[in-house]
């Protein structure tokens, strides 16, 4: 029971945090409500089709249709991650003026509910198929551990929402004029380890052969499967040992992201801390 | 956008020269949520390929942090999991969600 909790709770913080920052980012605009829910449930159906057909997407592409899947939605996540950034540096200012005068509205963020709602949809597809094989494989068993297990689950969701939600209402206390600059910095940096994450996906299934050397090793200070590791490696792309082409990917993703924001002219964000790949 | 683009020329330049491996691939069996062999040794600073048959009738994801590998494996399916070139020294891997028995190590030598 303890290990269907703690298999689950990982999961869920990994796709909850994403989602905690994606509700902090778009704090007052109308409809993000329903943008995020849809995320949610097509991320949820995408979950249980691919773990349904996880046997015949595996055996795609030589044997990593896996990989080329992952990779392929961590750099759509990427890509939007991007555009909401882009969008937001143009127009955050008056975004964050619209939200101090009064209006808990900010008609002027509509625009990208969708390529957020995207976000969701990819971060939880992504968690959820693994919850969905795991849970799947002990139902079938049956049996009284089985409920325990399934109970233990359950538990891990909750824990799980519950350090997502502390997340999201730790961004609110943030004052309005701030917010924005603070979750375009999360979400570069989100965007940052999404990327870092698909070169590791490209690499496995055989797409990406150099600067595969791991440059350093901090496994001594933080592990990657420790519950710090995971949520360092879903908020900033943590990683104990980056290889060279991880970091060339992380590095260019904050690199990109900054360059455009700053081509669209925009009132600057707060300084981005480039952790750590 | 434009990152997207960039990594797809990437892959696709990657794609033309995708490299030989330098052995055979080892044949590992997942029954009864064990690994066998548990011991997989590989030639160090040389990319191997590791052959998983799950023989379960459960899904289970091979997981090493060292290795940087996370394959989900359904029931009764195999898996062609890549090695990168590795450094001598030990890499424990698990099956997740088995964890309490699923367990192995690859020793580079």
């Amino acid at each position: 029971m303890i290990a269907a909790l703690i298999i689950v709770f990982r999961e869920v913080i990994e796709a909850g945090l994403i989602v905690g920052i994606v509700l902090a980012a778009t704090t007052g605009v109308p409809g993000r409500g329903r943008a995020v829910t849809m995320g949610v449930v097509a991320g949820v159906l995408g979950a249980c089709l691919v773990a349904g057909f996880a046997g015949e997407l595996a055996n795609l592409f030589q044997g990593s249709g896996q990989e080329l899947f992952n990779a392929s939605i961590l750099l759509l996540a990427v890509g939007m991650l991007t555009w909401h950034n882009v969008w937001m540096a143009s127009h955050g200012r008056e975004m964050a003026r619209e939200l101090k005068a009064a209006g808990h509205q900010v008609r002027s963020g509509e625009r990208t509910l969708t390529a957020l709602s995207v976000v969701v949809g990819v971060a939880v597809l992504r968690e959820g198929s693994e919850v969905v094989l795991f849970l799947y494989g002990i139902a079938a068993q049956g049996g009284t551990s089985a409920a325990a297990m399934v109970a233990g689950g359950g538990m891990g969701l909750i824990a799980g929402a519950a350090v997502s939600a502390l997340m999201y209402f730790g961004l609110l206390t943030i004052p309005a004029g701030k917010l924005f600059q603070v979750t375009s910095g999360l979400i570069t940096l989100l965007a940052a380890g999404m990327a870092a994450q698909a070169v590791i996906f490209l690499q496995n299934g055989g797409w990406l052969e150099f600067f595969t050397n791991t440059v350093w090793d901090t496994s001594w200070l933080i592990r990657d499967d420790s519950i710090t590791g995971k949520l360092l490696h879903t908020l900033i792309g943590y990683s104990q040992a980056p290889n060279g082409a991880q970091l060339i990917a992380y590095g260019a993703t904050i690199g990109m992201i900054v360059i455009l924001m700053r081509l669209v002219n925009a009132p600057q964000p707060s300084k981005h801390r480039s952790v750590q790949a | 956008m434009k990152k997207c683009l960039a990594f797809l020329l990437l892959i696709a330049a990657a794609m033309v020269a995708a490299p030989a491996l330098a052995d055979a691939p080892i044949t590992v069996h997942l029954k009864n949520h064990k690994f066998s062999p548990s011991v997989i040794k590989v030639k160090a600073n040389k990319p191997s390929m590791i052959i998983l048959y799950n023989d379960d009738d459960s899904a289970d994801e091979f997981d090493s942090s060292s290795l940087k590998i996370e394959r989900v494996v359904p029931g009764h399916n195999k898996a062609n999991i890549r090695v990168r070139a590795l450094a001598p020294g030990k890499y424990p891997f698990m099956g997740e969600f088995h964890a309490a028995t699923a367990q192995g190590v690859v020793i580079a030598e």
